[in-house]
């Protein structure tokens, strides 16, 4: 573990000094320039920007789902390797959750085999006790009654709620959320925001959740300013816990 | 559409190797039926340069001096009981004389032999097509002819005909037609009793070769080479003296063999392709399957399992394909002389050509299914989800 960062039990994510270019030669893009942040357990952040300033490729960086090419990512105290796609994939499995701007249910599993194939990795519940806490996420969301659909039998807004059950699975430390409401109205799009506040504060998770709708960002703790690949500004809601 | 092409690929290669194995089973059954697995002729002295050679490579045959015939066969056949492979022997007396009924005249190969011997190492009561052996003991002047031999000549059992050498000719009776279905065989080769051909030909001592069977036909090569040392007579084994043949037919099995696997290649390759498609097609499941924790073995894994689903479902449905067509065409009609007698196809069953058909299958099904499946694992889920969103 890196010696400039600090392991404070509150903090459930943590980077340092984030780097990241994208694509090749002459058109390759220093799209994040060194970004530093701090999520405590509990906390809901919101990460808002122009568009393609580098906030996806921070949340993905974040996620341990791509390899940043500079600095450190801690998640729940443990430091990330670099290329070791094996730890990556068992961090992932345990201590991340994710939801993205389009839902990536898989269309041949009802949405309760969808929210149980996070589990079913884990490998830590049996097979009614995955079948039981599906059903009971699926009822937090309010989707108890719809849990044997097929996600094309679903709304837009229903699909990202499944989305975000299947993210809360495993009981995620973060959760990292990527314009989870970018593709619906702005009634689903509260319905959502209150949610993943709502099972942030139960489950003591941290949640990143990138939006362009400021009406959103202000229902979060802290609003995190990007600007191209760099945070430019914090500001900190009146009522932060 | 693989999965049938695995099966149909599996089946005919099975049915090849069943048909050409059988009939090359069929023809060494006939070459170990009529000339035996081992046959020991001339006498040969080596010439000093060759007495014993170190180098295995030395050529020292060309260096020996030959003898024609066995002058001793008793000595030998005492000296064989050293070879446990040894199952029996039988003295022959050879050699050319001409046939003459009274329509035709007809040159051939006499086989001068003891009956009860010769039918140990051979199958010629088998292969009695009339008459019989039994008439054959009890006629002193009898002989077993040719099939070949009898239409030549339009003999039949019971008839007497003239064999002649020389100025020396003498009434014989037929006893027996034979056939082989060699028909170099059928069209020269008459049997006599031992005796009868020794008066014939003025050759009181000594045989032309010893015909030997073997328990195990696999080691005639071994037992032959052990023979020509323990008794320096020339010994060869059917392998050897039948190398051309067999050559033909494992040629046949090779090329039958590569030709039916290119039905299981295409079948590999259209199943490479729909992999590579779903793999294409489900880029997005598969990241977000990575994103969730699933490792790269447990995605590949899923291409690995459709390849394993297709390869046993293929090849079990391939053996049984394999088998019944096996079974049916073992009773197709076929008239084959020749080189052997035949009147139907002939198949040969051997678990062999299941294993052999299987590993082809499998190495190439899983080569089909590695190759995507590492393909899907090495995606980088960040990559694809990025393409996704705005
Ligand atoms: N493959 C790529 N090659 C080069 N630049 C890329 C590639 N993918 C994304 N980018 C650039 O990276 C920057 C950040 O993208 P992204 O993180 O998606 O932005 P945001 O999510 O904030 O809109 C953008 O300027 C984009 O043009
Ligand atoms: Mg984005």
């Amino acid at each position: 573990m890196s010696e400039v960062l600090s392991h404070d039990p509150t903090v459930a994510l943590e980077c340092r000094g984030l780097e990241k270019y994208l694509g090749e030669g002459a058109s390759q893009v220093h799209v994040l320039r060194g970004v530093d942040l701090q999520l405590k357990r509990g906390e809901v952040v919101a990460i808002v920007g122009p568009s393609g300033c580098g906030k996806s490729t921070l949340l993905y960086l974040l996620g341990l789902l791509d390899r940043q090419d500079g600095g450190h990512i801690i998640v729940s105290g443990e430091e990330a390797p670099l290329d070791q796609d094996g730890v990556h994939t068992r961090m992932r499995c345990r201590n991340i959750g994710f939801v993205f701007q389009f839902h990536f249910l898989l269309p041949e599993f009802s949405a309760l085999e969808n929210v149980i194939l996070p589990m079913r990795k884990l490998g830590v519940l049996s097979a009614k006790e995955m079948k039981d806490r599906a059903q009971s996420l699926l009822d937090e969301v309010g989707l108890g009654e719809k849990s044997m659909r097929l996600p094309s039998q679903l709304s837009g807004g229903e699909q990202q709620r499944v989305a975000i059950a299947r993210s809360l699975a495993n009981k995620p430390h973060v959760l990292l959320a990527d314009e989870p409401t970018g593709n619906l109205d702005i009634k689903n799009s509260i319905r959502i925001f209150d949610l993943l506040t709502k099972v942030a504060r139960e489950n003591d998770q941290a949640t990143l959740v990138v939006t362009h709708n400021p009406d959103l960002a202000q229902r979060c703790d802290r609003i995190l300013k990007m600007e191209d690949g760099l945070i430019v500004s914090e500001e900190r809601l009146n009522d932060a816990r | 559409m693989s999965l049938g092409g695995i099966a149909f690929g599996v089946g005919f290669f099975i049915v090849t190797l069943a048909q050409v194995s059988g009939f090359e089973e069929f023809f060494i059954q006939t070459i170990l039926g009529t000339d035996g697995a081992v046959r020991i002729e001339d006498r040969f002295q080596s010439t000093l340069a060759s007495v014993r050679s170190n180098s295995p490579f030395a050529d020292n045959r060309s260096q020996r001096k030959y003898i024609e015939g066995v002058e001793n066969p008793d000595e030998i056949i005492e000296a064989l009981t050293a070879v446990p492979n040894v199952a029996g022997t039988s003295v022959v007396l050879k050699d050319s004389a001409s046939i003459d009924s009274p329509l035709r005249s007809s040159r051939i190969q006499v086989y001068g032999i003891i009956a009860s011997d010769h039918i140990g190492v051979s199958q010629l009561e088998g292969q009695i097509r009339m008459g019989s052996i039994q008439r054959f003991q009890e006629t002193p002047t009898g002989i077993i002819i040719g099939a070949k031999v009898a239409d030549r000549i339009k003999a039949h059992v019971g008839d007497s005909v003239i064999i002649r050498v020389g100025d020396q000719q003498n009434r014989y009776r037929v006893s027996g037609i034979f056939e082989t279905g060699v028909s170099d065989i059928d069209k020269v080769r008459v049997f006599m009793h031992l005796g009868q051909a020794r008066s014939l030909f003025k050759k009181p001592h000594g045989v032309s070769f010893i015909q030997v069977s073997l328990f195990d036909r696999d080691r005639a090569r071994e037992d032959a080479e052990t023979i020509e040392n323990i008794t320096s007579h020339i010994a060869s084994a059917w392998q050897d003296r039948e190398k051309s043949w067999l050559e033909v037919f494992r040629a046949f099995k090779i090329t039958g063999s590569i030709m039916v696997s290119t039905i299981i290649l295409i079948s590999g390759l259209g199943m490479f392709n729909t992999l590579a498609m779903i793999v294409m097609e489900k880029t997005r499941e598969i990241a977000i399957l990575r994103s969730m924790g699933y490792t790269r073995q447990d995605i590949s894994n899923v291409f690995l399992w459709q390849g394993a689903v297709v390869l046993v479902v293929g090849t079990i449905l391939g053996f049984l394909l394999g088998a019944a067509i096996t079974y049916g065409i073992s009773s197709v009609p076929l008239r084959i002389r020749g080189i052997f007698s035949t009147d139907n196809f002939v198949v040969n069953w051997s678990i062999m050509h299941y294993v052999y058909a299987g590993v082809t299958a499998s190495i190439i099904v899983m080569l089909s299914s590695l190759l995507p499946a590492r393909r899907a694992a090495r995606l980088v889920p960040g990559d694809v989800i990025r393409g996704t969103s705005s």
